[in-house]
């Protein structure tokens, strides 16, 4: 028995017969070699028969291919005809007759345009962003002037819920990077200035630089990373299974219950946090200029003293609470806008993740232009 | 084995073969020493309450969780003792719709056709563009749907698109997970009439799990009921009717049921 499709060609009169055997299926080995032959050994005879009697099996392939030649045959202008052929053959031949599929070709413009397109909707995308940020930072002042005026409409257990969430459960990675990232200044401020002999100075170094931008910037990345994404996940996903719909139809705004203890949580968490890691990253430095340097705690603490005022203190958390709104307000504008599939949360994360990083640091370099300008 | 079957030659006549199958997750067992024949050829509707395991059985027959006990058969051939290249010719003649169609979201309908083609055959882009557009075809989807993405398509459209992947590589066993659950009454019965049509002219055995008292009635050929972990009940709509068991009674003399009986109504007792 032919396992492998073929056929063979038999001259008939006034005509051909072409008796097709093994098994015609798509996974049979040289289906596409076999028919495209097929198609060739049709050509315009008056007569062409086409004998299934001695096919092992045929599948919707096998009769797709054999009814393109039945067609091809037909079209140059000979009477087919088929013989052989079991009712369930015939059936399939009928379900899988060869048809012209329309081809949908996509339309394509120039490549110019399209670039150009895309500039234009990227900048119109920041526009959209920055409008719908403020329209949401309105909603968000709007609800916290209603509850300030019936305060009973706080949530204090989701604000405290969050606290715990967003402030306890991110200090031990806090800690951690900032205890780190205050070693490392130290011992490369400890490292490059002692060719000057001025290795004491690494403690100002550390001091200023930890206490008005490091901590507070590294805290901020960190929380947008950690809580920013987190805030967009859930009222993505609440918006995904029209949760946020089920709210408002029972009169409640999202926002104020949604946003609104997020908000207020990341606000009180993050200054917090940023004291933390103030304390943790003078500690790290303290510890490697003692360990490498040889900067004994008694000098440390005393050039520290010297070295910093509560200004430099003080810039570093003025900043936090900007950061926490900022964050806040990012991932809660893409958590809202997710739509309603998978793939649309995950990217909005991302989106949220990217954009309140880059606003930190963009919000980080104003206040170190602002206080300099005002000699803070 | 043969010996026991009804007809001479077992290996043709039974597509599934399942045999004191246990499935469990941590201490909880789900399916008890659960037996179960597919005749080829055969349309078996699958019921079971929310949670028996249907599902469960669909997966561990697919190979998709494992069994601690027992032995499935497809085709006569013990899945778990082949070696992976013939287990994978095995599974080739399945073709799966999953419940919410898990059409691949990055690929166009025409693309998620052409997965399984691009990955077992050796055909010209050409060729697989044409037969996935007749399977798209084959399956009542219009010719434009063929080159949107799945979440350009209503919840019918990829049933019946999940339906053409499902048919790519023209399975003999299609297994299907409740085919019509989220379509309206119309198309439900559209996609049951699409499912016996290409049944018919395929030759395909499907192994259907659904809770449509209609798709049963319609276009099963057998039903297999499943309750405490074991098929408690196989056979013809009649055969169910009459069946005493009390899950079995309360499902096909329901009152959802009992609208749609063709049989005479049996006094309530």
């Amino acid at each position: 028995m032919t396992v492998n499709p073929s056929f063979a060609t038999e001259p008939s009169p006034d005509g051909l017969r072409l008796r097709l055997s093994g098994r015609w299926t798509i996974s049979a080995p040289g289906l596409e070699g076999q028919a495209d032959a097929l198609l060739m050994a049709a050509p315009a005879r008056r007569h062409v028969i086409f004998d299934l009697s001695a096919l092992a099996a045929m599948d919707t392939a096998g009769a797709w291919l054999i009814d393109r030649a039945r067609d091809a045959a037909a079209k140059a202008g000979a009477e087919t005809m088929l013989e052989g052929a079991t009712s369930a053959y015939e059936i399939l031949l009928q379900e899988a007759r060869y048809r012209d599929f329309e081809k949908t070709e996509p339309q394509r413009g120039s490549a110019l345009v399209a670039l150009l397109t895309k500039v234009g909707l990227t900048a119109a995308g920041v526009a959209d962003d920055l409008y719908s940020g403020m329209t949401f930072l309105g909603q968000i002042v709007s609800a916290l002037l209603r509850i300030a005026r019936n305060p009973a409409r706080l949530r204090m257990t989701s604000v405290v819920f969050h606290l715990d969430s967003f402030g306890l459960r991110a200090l031990p990675i806090i800690t951690l990077i900032n205890f780190l990232v205050g070693c490392i200044v130290a011992q490369q401020g400890i490292f490059q200035l002692q060719h000057f002999g001025a290795a004491t100075f690494a403690v100002d170094l550390i001091g200023i630089l930890v206490l008005r931008e490091l901590a507070v910037l590294l805290t901020s990345i960190m929380v947008a990373g950690r809580s920013g994404s987190a805030i967009t996940a859930e009222i993505g996903a609440m918006k995904m299974r029209e949760e946020i719909d089920a709210l408002r139809v029972m009169g409640l705004d999202p926002v104020e219950v949604l946003v609104v203890p997020r908000f207020l949580a990341l606000l009180i968490a993050l200054p917090l946090l940023t004291f933390v890691a103030d304390m943790a990253a003078i500690f790290g430095g303290l510890l490697v200029g003692w360990a490498y340097g040889g900067i004994s705690p008694e000098i440390f603490l005393g050039r520290l003293q010297n070295a910093i005022a509560l200004n430099t203190f003080l810039v570093g958390l003025i900043k936090a609470p900007f950061m926490a709104g900022v964050i806040a307000l990012i991932s809660a504008v893409e958590g809202f806008a997710v739509q309603g599939s998978a793939e649309s949360l995950g990217k909005r994360v991302t989106a949220s993740v990217v954009k309140a990083i880059f606003m930190v640091i963009v919000i980080d370099g104003l206040f170190a232009m602002f206080f300099a300008t005002i000699k803070y | 084995m043969s010996d026991k079957a009804p007809f001479p030659n077992a290996q043709d006549a039974i597509a599934i073969r399942v045999r004191g199958v246990e499935v469990g997750f941590g201490s909880r067992l789900i399916l008890r020493g659960l037996d179960l024949d597919v005749k080829r050829g055969e349309v078996l509707g699958f019921v079971g309450g929310s949670g028996t395991g249907k599902s469960v059985l669909t997966r561990a027959i697919l190979g998709l969780v494992n069994k601690s006990a027992g032995r499935i058969e497809i085709f006569g051939q013990d899945l778990d003792a082949l070696p992976p290249r013939e287990r994978q010719a095995v599974e080739r003649r399945c073709g799966v719709l999953f419940q919410q169609g898990a059409l691949f979201s990055g690929l166009t309908v025409l693309q998620n056709v052409q997965v399984p083609m691009r990955e077992y055959l050796n055909l010209s882009q050409g060729l697989m563009d044409e037969l996935a557009r007749l399977k798209i075809a084959m399956v009542g989807l219009r010719p434009d749907a063929a080159d949107k993405f799945p979440s350009e398509l209503s919840g019918g459209m990829i049933k019946r698109a999940a339906l053409a992947r499902a048919l790519a590589l023209d399975p003999d066993i299609l297994f299907l997970d409740e085919p019509t659950s989220g379509l309206d009454p119309i198309g439900a019965a559209d996609f049951d009439e699409l499912i016996a049509t290409l049944q018919k002219t395929l030759g395909l055995t499907v192994f259907m799990v659904t809770h449509d008292l209609d798709s049963l009635y319609s276009i099963c050929d057998r039903i297999a009921a499943l309750a405490d972990g074991r098929v408690i009940a196989a056979g013809t709509v009649a055969e169910m009717l009459a069946n005493e068991h009390p899950w079995v009674r309360s499902y096909f003399h329901g009152k959802r049921a009992r609208r749609l009986s063709p049989a005479p109504q049996p006094a309530r007792s």
